[in-house]
């Protein structure tokens, strides 16, 4: 694990766990309502997303299309739930929204549709096209010579599709310096561990064989999160993917590190338990 | 029409296109993308011209597919060119969920579609990509006829927002058209020859087939009507409701596999409005080979005869 130079005040720390915490609660809302859905990957992602869109990228929620804005892709774009919970507390659409996830009524498809929900910047469920979609977007900001960055948010199973290498070798050869990726290392997918199923280890070496600029981190610490994206940002001439080793169900006790809430939705039971435990650590948080 | 009296040019569709990137590329929202097949598919003519917008994304057709689909998420006008059976087929599922799905601004430059591909042999011969391409939702799918047709439909693809599919051959075709007074106007297609008994519909290199039947079956007493339909989807409802009503029978003549393709297009738009009997020149459902394109082209039954035999079949079934 690569060391923080990130100190946060206590106070700066404090927010971003009530931002991630709530975001945890709109995803088991948002799965027990629909009965389907991925609660595991989302929550595994969840403190990434929150740092990326309430402490570093440039966006605006009143022109969500607006040209010079950083690009996000969610190319696990299963996790769905995370990244329409962040869209919401980021004020692109009601909150109120999140509960009708994957109904008929609902623009909040089962996988993310850029052209159904404001905030979302590429369609995405088909695992490894959103990674190849943000290389064409950092290729547009290089040849528009735009100063906008690119993330992009890869889960670890998803590294076993072919088309994830085709892209990390075209990020490295067109020098997208401008990108940067998120590995979300839990280290499930759906069928078991990925080491069992279809190892892509080891990742690191990968990347770096690939000409990428690697960077290890712990994915729930707020501090290494944001250190990495300042060290991404000062890398010229090389893409950088931070590896961020994380916890499947992170946040809600029973569903840490369980390969089956991958895609499984809480019964009514699970749901009042996790949203227990996620009420607890934010009135936990108010005394602290 | 080109004046039967000027020796008829030949020009491949696929310089056509790449003649075409080159004088349109100008708008700098135009970026062009290969796979390590520009010399082949003349996206090289472009790149002479405009290096700076042009990317070579290597021999991974998946990857620049979903690339074309994020350059144009940022407003660009993207070419994706490769052979029609890697583009179609090995990245169908990427057409599908990168671009068709998000309505993205991406043009699919196919060159090497059908038989006439020649010696390379089945590997390389795409006979499904229309019936492929044409199934996605979102996708418009024009197949041109010649150079000039090519350069038009470049034009009209640049200028429709939202993705296209462009079938695009190998082989030299002659020139059809003359340019001083071709109009190309998405989804319409162009009647080449009015007639009464029978309406001949073709597509791409077949076209040219088409016009030499529709001499052979006039030197028989047949009148027939010969249309060329560039714009396989959306289809011109219209044009061929009327070749129905007015001439009772139609022939389909396309470079690709039975079903599915244009054949299936104009019977599904008959069969619903005005059923008539419809025969189809295409591939009988099998597998292309290596060969010179002329032979192949005999031997697959694409050829002008193979209209005309058709025709008389068509007619038979009439009412």
């Amino acid at each position: 694990m690569d060391n923080s130079n990130v100190v946060l005040d206590k106070q700066k720390l404090k927010q971003f766990k009530k931002i991630a915490t709530t975001i945890r609660k709109h995803i088991i809302e948002e799965v027990y309502h629909a009965a389907s859905g991925h609660p595991g990957g989302s929550l595994s992602c969840t403190d990434i997303l929150t740092v990326l869109y309430f402490h570093e990228m440039r966006v605006d929620v009143r022109n969500p299309q607006w040209p010079d804005r950083d690009r996000f892709v969610l190319s696990k774009g299963h996790c769905a739930p995370a990244l329409y919970a962040t869209l919401a507390e980021k004020g692109f659409f009601p909150a109120e929204e999140l509960p009708k996830f994957r109904s008929i009524d609902s623009f909040l498809q089962g996988h993310p549709s850029m052209k159904d929900v404001p905030g979302v910047d590429m369609s995405t469920g088909s695992l490894g096209q959103g990674f190849s979609a943000s290389v064409g977007m950092a290729l547009a900001g290089k040849l528009d010579k735009k100063d906008y960055r690119v993330y992009v948010l890869l889960g670890d199973g998803e590294l076993e599709e072919g088309q994830v290498w085709e892209a990390s070798m075209a990020a490295a050869h067109y020098k997208l310096d401008n990108l940067t990726a998120f590995l979300d290392h839990n280290g499930l997918q759906i069928d078991g561990k990925i080491t069992d199923v279809m190892s892509p280890e080891p990742v690191v070496e990968k990347f770096a064989a690939f000409g990428w600029n690697t960077i290890v981190i712990n994915a729930h610490d707020y501090e290494q999160i944001i250190d990495a994206i300042s060290k991404a940002k000062n890398v010229k001439g090389k893409p950088t993917i931070i590896i961020a080793e994380s916890i499947k169900g992170k946040g809600v006790s029973f569903m840490e590190n369980e390969a089956g809430w991958h895609g499984t939705a809480p019964n009514k039971e699970q749901r009042d338990i996790a949203i227990a435990e996620l009420d607890a650590f934010l009135a936990k948080l108010e005394v602290e | 029409m080109a004046d039967n009296n000027t020796v008829v040019k030949k020009i491949a569709t696929r310089e056509a296109y790449g003649n075409a990137l080159a004088e349109f590329g100008g708008d700098e929202r135009i970026v062009v993308l290969d796979a390590d097949l520009s010399k082949s598919t003349k996206t090289d003519t472009f790149k002479k011209k405009y290096p700076e917008r042009f990317f070579n994304m290597g021999i991974a057709e998946a990857n620049m597919m979903s690339v074309a689909a994020g350059l144009a998420s940022c407003g660009k006008i993207v070419f994706a060119s490769t052979f029609a059976v890697f583009a179609a087929l090995r990245t169908c599922e990427q057409i599908r969920n990168s671009i068709g799905y998000p309505r993205l601004n991406v043009k699919i430059g196919a060159t090497h579609a059908g038989i006439s591909v020649g010696e390379d042999g089945a590997s390389h011969q795409a006979v499904e990509d229309i019936g492929v391409i044409r199934s996605i939702p979102n996708m418009t799918v024009i197949c041109p006829a010649d150079a000039v047709e090519t350069r038009h439909a470049v034009k009209a693809a640049i200028e429709h927002d939202g993705p296209v599919y462009l079938r695009l051959g190998r082989l030299v075709v002659p020139v059809l058209f003359d340019e001083s007074n071709y109009k190309f106007e998405l989804g319409k297609g162009i009647v080449l020859k009015e007639g009464s008994d029978v309406t001949v519909i073709a597509t791409g290199l077949m076209v040219h087939e088409a016009v030499k039947a529709g001499e052979m079956l006039e030197a028989e007493g047949i009148n027939s009507r010969i249309i060329d339909i560039h714009t396989i989807k959306p289809i011109d409802k219209e044009l061929i409701i009327k070749a129905a009503k007015e001439t009772g029978a139609i022939v389909t003549a396309e470079e690709g596999n039975v079903y599915g393709g244009l054949g299936s297009a104009v019977a599904e738009v008959v069969a619903e409005n005005y059923p008539v009997p419809v025969k189809y020149v295409a591939i009988m459902d099998r597998f292309g080979k290596s060969g010179k394109p002329a032979p192949l082209m005999k031997e697959y039954g694409l050829t002008a005869e193979d209209i005309v035999a058709k025709v008389k079949e068509a007619m038979k079934m009439k009412k």
